[in-house]
């Protein structure tokens, strides 16, 4: 269908006309605490199985729960860096249900009093666009064990080192219409959160885990019934899972059916969700308050001092940059993905050419990082000596183009650029008389093809100049070659 | 005493048991309801009492949560943790096949 140029990301061109997706996150975040939640146990990664649980978190009777400071401190700064309502009262309830990981037989979340309440962040989208995304809430919960169903055929094997792990869940308005809008949202979160440090972001470790909460309808319609897509652990797997899944909704409305609410798997190997053999009552969790946690209080004084531990966040750093380095608004939002890199930046840009610095440290440093497989942080090149090369390219010393050769043998040797320059001569030759030697060179080698440029061939201009070039290994300053040949062949 | 007015019937005590995973005998049921019926009749006259101006209380001790600093003081103690489990091995809890 010709409709179908003009769909906008998150919309499906259906039989019945344009459909568009409602969506809502739940980002599962790990608290980057020493222990966990409410018990003393380490929260480390890949420990020996059930080696990092205290009785409290096997449940034994009698064992009571304390909270960890640190981890209410992370979820308070997080909830000032999404620009949200912090709770100075809020209450922990008990979520019931059974499961093989879960000894307690609930899980110590926050139901009716999160810690945090409503804010707003903005995405940046890949054609530049900036958009506002609602934050319902924010609190703070346990992890569940881990159970493992392929070590013995009619058996699972459960291992509890991650039971009582300090979580932040945080909700998201269904303010998201396009699976790349729910993609921006996660990397967003997930650079607020290394920002402020109170979560790692790792993905692939499970730190960072989102459901998907997505609906489809015709635009201006009330909203469709939803399903849940439970943990995806990739920002791909998103943006695939909800793809797939509005489709099918799609595909099942314009056949008259219905969507049933329920929650469902993404499967990485087909693309595709599939629904969750869950039981009718898995939702009825019979809330309670916990009777052994009493409410947590704390004073504004207490969120005041924490205010003023946080970072400069990534909006405002992207700001400062471009006024204070005169780089592109685009340059900037590459640099304030990671912490690291802004670090890394303003140390190589401190004093030099800010434009300069920034092309070459993402289009040549990254790009090099990126070949051999290197994190910026193991870097063999260190911003001191990234911005020692930007000083040479500016000051002269040297060309763009030997400062490639330099840069090469730069991630190879570690060595300052400096030195590398004058181990290997590649100072830019600049004196007016060595460049004229070279001239005379070329003009005494080439006498016909001088003639012809004398008799009319513009063209062969650049012909001289590569040839001076060449003979000088590429050191001669190209602005002056350009200048005294000019002068020259008149 | 309200305990005329049902606020459970069977149905509900089915569901409440099988939520809790507890298997109660069909004679007993009728009774369980009854009970059920009267403890939440007697709780349901607090109802009468406005509370309109009254805060939440959630301890009459006045104690506030007591907050632990994240140092690493528990663990390591998986001999222990596994002591009570039916079934174990190579340091995992061993159980019936759960997938979900």
């Amino acid at each position: 269908m010709n409709e179908s140029f003009n769909l906008k990301p998150g919309q499906i061109n259906g039989e019945t006309g344009i459909w568009e997706m409602v969506i809502g996150l739940e980002i599962h975040a790990q608290i980057s605490s020493k222990s966990k939640l409410f018990s003393g146990a380490s929260a480390s990664f890949g420990a020996e199985a059930n080696s990092n649980v205290s009785l409290v978190d096997a449940a034994m009777p009698g064992m009571l729960p304390v909270i960890n400071e640190f981890c209410v401190e992370q979820a308070v700064k997080t909830g000032l860096a999404l620009n949200a309502k912090i709770n100075n009262v809020s209450i922990f309830d008990r979520k019931n249900y059974f499961y093989a990981d879960l000894p307690q037989g609930y899980q110590i979340s926050q139901f009716t009093k999160p810690i945090v309440g409503e804010g707003e962040i903005i995405i940046d989208l890949d054609d530049g666009l900036q958009t506002t995304i609602g934050i319902e809430r924010l609190h703070l919960e346990q992890d569940a064990g881990k159970s493992l169903h392929d070590q013995h055929p009619s058996k699972s094997y459960i291992d509890l080192n991650r039971t009582g792990v300090a979580l932040m869940e945080i909700v998201s308005k269904p303010d998201i219409r396009s699976p790349q809008e729910a993609g921006a949202y996660v990397k967003k979160i997930r650079s607020i959160l290394r920002y402020v440090g109170a979560c790692d972001g790792n993905m692939e470790e499970g730190s960072l885990r989102a459901d998907c909460n997505v609906s489809v309808r015709k635009s201006g319609e009330e909203f469709g019934t939803r399903c849940e897509i439970k943990n995806l652990n990739s920002v791909r797997f998103i943006i695939q899972a909800i793809q797939s899944e509005a489709e099918r909704q799609v595909e099942i409305l314009e056949e008259g059916g219905k969507i049933n609410q329920e929650t469902r798997l993404f499967d990485t190997s087909t693309g595709e969700t599939r629904s969750m053999r869950s039981k009718e009552d898995a939702h009825d969790y019979r809330y309670f308050p916990d009777p052994d946690l009493l409410p947590l209080e704390f004073s504004d004084s207490w969120v005041q001092k924490i205010r003023e531990t946080l970072p400069e966040l990534p909006d405002l750093l992207k700001k400062r940059l471009v006024t204070d380095f005169g780089i592109t608004p685009y340059d900037a939002s590459i640099l304030v993905e990671e912490k690291d890199y802004v670090d890394f930046y303003q140390k190589a840009a401190n004093g030099k050419d800010g434009k300069l610095t920034a092309n070459w440290m993402i289009t040549e440093l990254f790009g090099a990082l990126k070949k051999e497989n290197i994190s910026l942080s193991n870097s063999p090149i260190s911003p001191e000596n990234l911005g020692q090369l930007i000083a040479l390219i500016s000051d002269g010393t040297i060309s763009g183009k030997i400062a490639k050769d330099v840069f090469a043998e730069m991630m190879i040797s570690k060595k300052s650029p400096s030195d590398i320059v004058k181990e290997k001569g590649l100072e830019q030759v600049s004196d007016d008389t060595e460049i004229l030697k070279l001239i005379d060179k070329v003009i005494s080698e080439n006498e016909d093809k001088v003639k012809d440029y004398l008799g009319g061939k513009d063209k062969l201009f650049g012909f001289f100049v590569g040839q001076v070039m060449k003979l000088s290994q590429g050191k001669a300053n190209p602005g002056i070659v350009n200048k005294l040949l000019k002068d020259k062949l008149k | 005493m309200s305990n005329k007015e049902s606020i459970v019937d069977i149905p509900t005590v089915n569901k409440i048991a099988r939520l809790s995973r507890l298997n109660i005998p069909e004679a007993s049921k009728q009774n369980l309801t009854n009970d059920l019926n009267n403890i939440l009749g007697f709780v349901a006259q607090l109802d009468e009492v406005n509370t309109s101006d009254v805060k939440p209380l959630a301890s009459v001790t006045g104690h506030k949560l007591p907050l632990r600093s994240d140092k690493v003081t528990d663990g390591n103690i998986e001999d222990l943790v596994l002591k009570n489990a039916p079934e174990s091995s190579s340091g995992f809890f061993v159980v019936p096949k759960v997938i979900e």
